[in-house]
């Protein structure tokens, strides 16, 4: 099962490392890592993506407070949160095509980040399964190069 | 104190600190990046440098020190290779939770990345097998980080903690504060247990017909003996130990069980298949203790106490998992449960039953010189107060089963890493800090040669340890693993031809040797070197060359499935 950790950690250089070699010492399916820094810049929020059953994901949240730099570990799977992920994507612009793109691209409310005679980049925003789907939609039409911020999450407000 | 405020240099302020510490012993080798280092202590009085020969013996003198007295082990070593070098220490103390501290020269700052002469990122080799480490970029940060580290290394789960320090830093100076008080936002173990917890855990147990102490290393680093004593007698319940548990429960106690797991004893390994609830404190169901996991304890209610969070569903799903020091959950548990206590008298008969059904015995009829013997009589002759050090193997299981341990920190063994070549520097730091009772050491020929080099530190500070040499000729678990799973295949495992002459080894080195070859050669030897208090002295015991370590439980098995001897008797000649 997916699971969408929350980790706030030191702002020290090794900080990423060490919840890395972690993952890859115990063996934990890592799909994705961000990380910046929060309201205090002591402080890095760190969004980890996981696939593993309970029992492996209660000892990852044990082993990921059992590292030092760690302040809190918070598993949002179950919680009421926000979940977001960024994709920069270059695609192949041709005449015939551009008014298809410029339809898909709305119905994604993604944005033009840069146009060029033979290539457009897009910006899109969303949950990492609307960013899966952007991806499918777009194949046909020739990317020639993306980016993707693996997700950030957060707690929903009071 | 008084040089509270004043300027100091990189190298003083660690002196200063190592004081406020009251670290008495370093074990350490110098070079480039320390020369500073080695400048101040050079003036040094109050504390003392051990020099080793090779900067892996430094990490496993200092583990050694550590385990027999509870104080944090100090090591210092150069960058480069003097680093590098500490890597299997240090991981050997992470697997076996032995508090430590590893001081690493590093090249100036400046050069960091440059790949620099002697140059080693020795923070992010270390990073997986320390509790944590850390990189000093400013000489004002020294006196907190080495503070910080001595409060990670001994609070909790002890472990080492490492702290590389470029030379430009140790050159530098700053005012000299010595924090009080260190607070790590991120590292806040739960000492105390939750009471609802054990007030459930003493109501299982008081109610239990079948129940069994399963005591671990936990409970040595805790000093927690005297609660578990108190607790067992209390409510008259079995003991049985980890390897690195023996010695929490004297060992000629009725109720002590000797060791679990592997090569543990048949009435341990049948009493935790046979238990109703079992108790398992500072332990964390290691695979060599499990066995094959599912048939382990089977019909038993599990309860585990363990300060680490992580060791609790690790490896098996426990019933009541209580969190915190060992100290403090066998206390709360000895106030919980009634006294007047269940009867276990049938329990404890079936028990005796398995004992009288498979006893550990070993062939005394031949003659011949045998390991258990030799063990067995050290035991005898040190009525089990010595503080027994092993390297890894056959000796190291034997020792488990015949030496009967009377007291804690009396067993210091490589358990998790299983690090060949541990012993001898582990006895030599484990005499430094223990000088009123002996340190014997066992240890195989194979093991020896990982780390001989350190018998000439040992020749230097006279330090009297005794080195048992155990001399099959031999690496003899590999041997018997071969023999039982892998055809009589024995590759590269027999050390006959290769094996030096060991007593002139030692005499080469400076250090008093003797030989013995027979049961009664060995009595005399023993005694011999129990007396000897002018250096250490090494016994080269030539004993059998092809007997096995049982009971076992062949890997992966089930516990209650021992292999209870030779598959094939005629590979016995």
């Amino acid at each position: 099962m997916k699971h969408i950790i929350s980790v706030l950690v030191e702002n020290k250089f090794g900080t990423l490392n060490r919840v890395a070699t972690m993952f890859s010492a115990r063996g934990f399916n890592l799909s994705s890592i961000s990380i910046g820094e929060t309201e205090d810049p002591e402080i890095s929020r760190m969004t980890i993506v996981t696939f593993a059953d309970d029992q492996i994901i209660n000892q990852v949240i044990k082993q990921l407070n059992r590292l030092i730099d760690t302040i809190k570990v918070t598993d949002l799977t179950n919680q009421p949160h926000v979940e977001r992920e960024l994709l920069l994507m270059t695609l192949k612009l041709s005449k015939t095509q551009q008014h298809e793109i410029f339809e898909l691209i709305n119905v994604f409310k993604g944005k033009v980040v840069d146009i060029k005679q033979k290539s457009i980049t897009i910006e899109v925003i969303g949950s990492p399964d609307k960013i899966n789907t952007t991806i499918d939609i777009f194949k046909p039409y020739g990317i020639k190069e993306l980016a993707r911020s693996g997700a950030v999450a957060i707690h929903r407000g009071e | 104190m008084h040089l509270s405020g004043h300027t100091l240099n990189g190298s003083e302020i660690f002196f200063e600190c190592l004081r406020r510490e009251h670290v008495e012993y370093i074990f350490g080798y110098p070079g480039g990046s320390l020369l500073k280092v080695y400048e101040t202590l050079y003036e040094i009085q109050d504390i003392r440098h051990i020099l080793v020969r090779h900067e892996q013996g430094a990490t496993h003198m200092a583990e050694g020190y550590a385990r027999a007295t509870g104080k944090p082990g100090v090591v210092l070593v150069t960058s480069g290779p003097g680093a590098t070098n500490t890597v299997t220490g240090i991981a050997n103390a992470y697997m076996d939770s032995s508090p430590m501290v590893v001081f690493t020269g590093q090249v100036p700052s400046s050069l960091i990345g440059n790949d620099a002469f002697q140059e080693a990122d020795i923070v992010g080799i270390t990073r997986s097998i320390t509790k944590h480490n850390f990189l000093v970029k400013d000489v004002k940060e020294l006196a907190l980080t080495i503070r910080k580290a001595f409060f990670l290394a001994t609070t909790g789960r002890p472990g080492p903690v490492l702290i590389d320090m470029p030379k430009d830093v140790l050159n530098s100076s700053c005012a000299f504060h010595w924090p009080e008080s260190v607070d790590i936002r991120g590292f806040k173990p739960t000492i105390k247990c939750h009471i609802n917890q054990v007030e459930k855990a003493a109501h299982k147990i008081a109610k239990a017909k079948r129940p069994l102490l399963y005591i671990g290393g936990g409970v040595i680093s805790a000093e927690a003996s005297e609660e578990l004593r108190a607790f067992a007698i209390k409510q008259n319940i079995p003991v049985t130990m980890t390897l690195q548990g023996l010695g929490a429960f004297p060992g000629n106690h009725p109720l002590s069980m000797g060791m679990l797991g592997m090569h543990g004893t048949y009435w341990s390994n049948q009493a935790v298949n046979a238990c109703d609830v079992l108790i398992a404190v500072g332990a964390r169901f290691d695979d060599r203790v499990t066995g094959k996991i599912d048939t382990f304890a089977p019909h038993a209610f599990k309860i585990h106490n363990d300060i680490d969070p992580t060791n609790v569903d690790k490896n098996i799903k426990v019933d009541l998992p209580i969190v915190g020091d060992a100290k403090d959950f066998l206390a709360v548990l000895l106030e919980e449960t009634p006294n007047t206590v269940e009867n276990r008298e049938p329990w404890l008969a079936e028990i005796q039953s398995w004992r009288e059904q498979c006893p550990l015995t070993y062939n005394m009829e031949d003659g011949a010189l045998r390991t258990e013997f030799v063990i067995d009589e050290v035991s005898k002759q040190t009525a089990g107060h010595a503080v027994v050090v092993t390297d890894v193997g056959q000796h190291q299981m034997w020792t488990s089963q015949y030496y009967t341990f009377m007291n804690p920190r009396s067993i210091i063994t490589s358990g998790g890493l299983g690090t060949m070549g541990f012993g001898l520097p582990a006895a030599i730091g484990a005499a430094f800090g223990i000088t009123d009772r002996p340190v014997v050491l066992f240890c195989g020929d194979g093991g020896i040669m990982m780390n001989i080099q350190e018998l000439v530190t040992a020749v230097h500070c006279k330090t009297p340890i005794k080195i048992f040499l155990i001399n099959n000729s031999f690496l003899g678990m590999v041997r018997q693993w071969q023999e039982l799973f892998h055809k009589e295949k024995y590759s590269f495992t027999d050390l006959a031809d290769s094996n030096p002459d060991f007593i002139k080894v030692a005499e080469a080195f400076g250090c008093k040797a003797l030989a013995a070859e027979t049961p009664d050669a060995a009595k005399a030897a023993i005694k011999e070197a129990l007396a000897y208090k002018d250096g250490p002295i090494l016994v080269d015991f030539r004993v059998v060359k092809k007997d096995m370590v049982f009971p076992m439980v062949p890997a992966g098995g089930s516990i209650s499935d021992m292999l209870l001897a030779r598959l094939n008797p005629k590979t016995m000649v």
